[in-house]
């Protein structure tokens, strides 16, 4: 009894005291993601992580930092509402929301209209950034804190150039895309920067995300004999990877799979995805930055498993969040979209910084060297192994047996 | 070249549709009831079959037996959970109790769904093929797991057809969908007939979730469009008749699979829906129904 009286005690006082410690109200960061995806179940326990160690070294100016979840079911719609919630209700200070383009232009409006701070860690149409430009005084408040999908596609074309062109000589690859918003400037991307590196585009086939039979498409594909499959899916994934192992087409798959980035992706494919090639900011085992490795190791540590791609930025979204509250003295809304802006910082994807008012994408991220330069891996016998760029690679590509490099046979 | 391919991916997706609409039929013949709970338990077998194959590593069979015994363990719960309740209230009316088992059992389905969505996580997964490989037929490549899935379709509703006009218990199933009252008038327990069809329904469903998962793949997106599928496969051919049904599912195969390889993947279910309008238009009990 004794005992169970003092230990009652002792945790009263010791709560006590770690309330007192937190002499300011807390900062608020309200995170609206997809708890259901592989892609946005990653989103808020990142940030949670961000957050705990933050508090951990004394929070931000001694304020705590509070993540509030809300998980929006991938609707746009239950999107706002939470968002209204988080501003209204919960009067957060800022918002990092979702890996869906849909879900974050529904949202952009109303993160001007509430004057809050909002960052995506995940989608990635240029639409989201272009509607900034032509409205920068109400919409300012919204960051794009992953790659824009024309970025993606650079970076795709960039890789495509050392991986493809020149060992193998290809000559032509058909795109293979799901209808979706941040797919339409990825092909827009594609269509102009393939035939710069040489490759000629054959077709492009756009599908419906709602396609569970991808026969006829792989059909028509092989059809018009494309020496590569140049990919842009995210909401498809398992489907068209299992499809293409199980029919063996012959013809790699290159360029952006987002579902692949994910370390369950070999087990929801039971392993269909050997020698697919897909670009990410991340990857295990590959230290972009000094800020990586210890990321992953925590983050596997306290939830068990890998974090998805967008869990790498929502991590660092917490940072740059507090940072500018830091800088901006306070969580005025205005004054923390200026300390915003000129963000520099290093974190788990590279080297962060936005671009500035006046560009067609004011509040992307920069990339290209010195900034964010992007990977490109190749999943081999159930790993995901870094092959370029050469400085960060971990080994080189292979491909399944069913692959026929034409070209290279040559 | 693309006729021989149309017709050896239609054959083996409409077997699927033929399955997955069969056991939806028969319960609707017997005992009244639109599960529609039906793509809730075919992507919890599949899912079942993928997590004891990927997540505890047993092999491919042993792998699809559990997704056979979660697709059975659903159709019960289903049956004692959202169905057999209602169907006993005393405080539902008699003539409401049909929409409130429909009511029920597609909530029942769509909290599977959810389930599923947050302990598996709603991207698709595929189960664990039992034959792997690719064969050239006619000069068409095709997985050999696509001709597994269309022999095991058919055997499965030929061991129905033997079960339901071969056996005892089988003709008393029969003769329940079509007059129950003369079923209990010879000393059968109608509750115990339902029973069985929910055990028959539980396995072909199961059946038809696994091939669906080693063929295409799924994920708890997949439910609501199963449902469907069957739901208009079933209404096509005749609400409760199985022959009629197995015809509608191949009707409804071939113009998906047609329409997907000569015009476009994107379109493929707008002409069975289509046609589906019609035949409500001029034949509303369906191209083979009784009433």
């Amino acid at each position: 009894m004794v005992s169970l009286k003092s230990f009652l005690l002792a945790s009263c006082a010791t709560a006590l005291m770690s309330s007192a410690a937190w002499a300011a109200d807390p900062i608020k960061i309200g995170v609206i993601a997809e708890a259901q995806a592989v892609a946005g179940s990653s989103i808020a326990p990142a940030a949670q992580l961000a957050a705990e160690e933050i508090n951990a070294k004394g929070g931000i100016d001694g304020r705590k930092i509070e993540i509030v979840v809300y998980d929006n079911h991938s609707s746009s719609a239950e999107s706002v509402r939470a968002f209204q919630r988080a501003v209204s209700e919960d009067k957060v200070n800022a918002v990092i929301a979702s890996y869906i383009s849909e879900v974050v232009l529904a949202l952009e409006p109303w993160a001007g209209r509430l004057k809050t701070v909002m960052i995506t860690p995940g989608a990635a149409s240029d639409v989201i950034t272009q509607n900034i430009a032509k409205n920068y005084d109400q919409l300012k408040y919204t960051f794009h804190g992953y790659l824009t999908s024309t970025s993606l596609a650079g970076l795709v074309c960039d890789a495509a150039k050392d991986l493809l062109v020149e060992p193998y000589k290809m000559k032509t690859a058909v795109i293979m895309s799901e209808d979706a918003a941040w797919t339409t400037p990825l092909d827009a991307g594609y269509e102009k920067c393939l035939p710069e590196i040489g490759l000629k585009v054959v077709d492009h086939i756009r599908m419906s995300p709602d396609t569970t039979d991808f026969t006829p498409i792989f059909n028509k594909i092989e059809g018009l004999k494309p020496d590569v499959m140049i990919t842009g899916i995210s909401h498809v994934g398992t489907q068209p990877t299992v499809q293409w192992k199980s029919q063996q087409v012959p013809i790699p798959m290159f360029g952006i799979s987002s579902q692949a980035t994910n370390s369950t992706f070999w087990k929801d494919t039971n392993g269909a995805v050997e020698g697919v090639m897909y670009n990410a900011v991340s990857g295990p085992g590959v230290a972009v930055t000094p800020k990586t490795l210890p990321f992953v190791e925590a983050y596997q540590k306290k939830f068990g498993n890998f974090p998805s791609y967008a869990g790498y930025t929502s991590y660092d979204d917490v940072y740059m969040i507090a940072d500018a509250i830091h800088r901006a003295g306070g969580t005025d809304p205005d004054k923390m979209v200026e300390a915003m802006e000129a963000t520099d910082y290093v974190g788990t994807i590279g080297r962060i910084a936005f671009k500035p008012k006046g560009d067609p994408n004011p509040h992307a991220l920069r990339t290209g060297k010195g900034y964010i330069t992007g990977l490109m891996l190749q999943w081999q016998s159930g790993k995901q192994v870094n092959v370029w760029p050469k400085e960060l690679a971990a080994g080189t590509a292979t491909w399944p047996s069913f692959i026929k490099l034409k070209a290279a046979s040559n | 070249m693309l006729f021989w391919q149309i017709l050896i991916d239609g054959f083996a997706i409409s077997a699927l549709y033929a399955l997955g609409a069969t056991g939806f039929t028969l319960i609707f013949g017997v005992s009244g009831v639109l599960n529609l709970s039906h793509g809730a338990i075919m992507v919890g077998a599949a899912v079942a079959a993928w997590a004891a194959a990927s997540e505890f590593g047993v092999g491919p069979y042993t792998g699809a037996l559990i997704g056979v015994l979660a697709g059975f363990i659903l159709a019960f719960a289903t049956y004692f959970i959202a169905v057999r309740p209602i169907q006993r209230s005393k405080v539902i009316a008699e003539s409401e109790k049909e929409i409130f088992i429909l009511t029920a059992t597609l909530l029942w389905g769509i909290i599977i769904q959810e389930a599923i969505a947050y302990l598996f996580t709603n991207n698709a997964k595929t189960v664990l093929p039992i034959v792997e490989g690719v064969t050239t037929v006619l000069g068409v490549r095709t997985p050999r797991n696509e001709y597994f899935t269309a022999v095991i379709c058919w055997v499965a509703i030929g061991l129905l057809w033997f079960l339901v006009n071969r056996t005892r218990r089988g003709k008393a199933v029969m003769a329940a969908s079509m007059n129950p009252r003369g079923v209990t008038l010879l000393g059968i327990e109608l509750s115990s007939i339902y029973l069985t069809v929910w055990a028959i329904y539980g396995l072909l469903a199961g059946v038809a979730g696994i091939l669906l998962g080693m063929f295409l793949g799924v994920s708890s997106y997949s439910v609501g469009p199963l449902t469907a599928s069957a739901f208009s496969i079933v209404v096509l051919g005749g609400l409760g008749s199985v022959s009629g049904s197995l015809i509608a599912a191949y009707v409804v195969g071939y113009l998906e699979t047609g329409t997907a390889y000569l015009i476009s993947p994107a379109y493929r279910t707008i002409p069975a829906l289509l046609l589906l309008v019609v035949v409500m238009y001029l034949r509303p009990q369906g191209l083979f129904g009784r009433r």
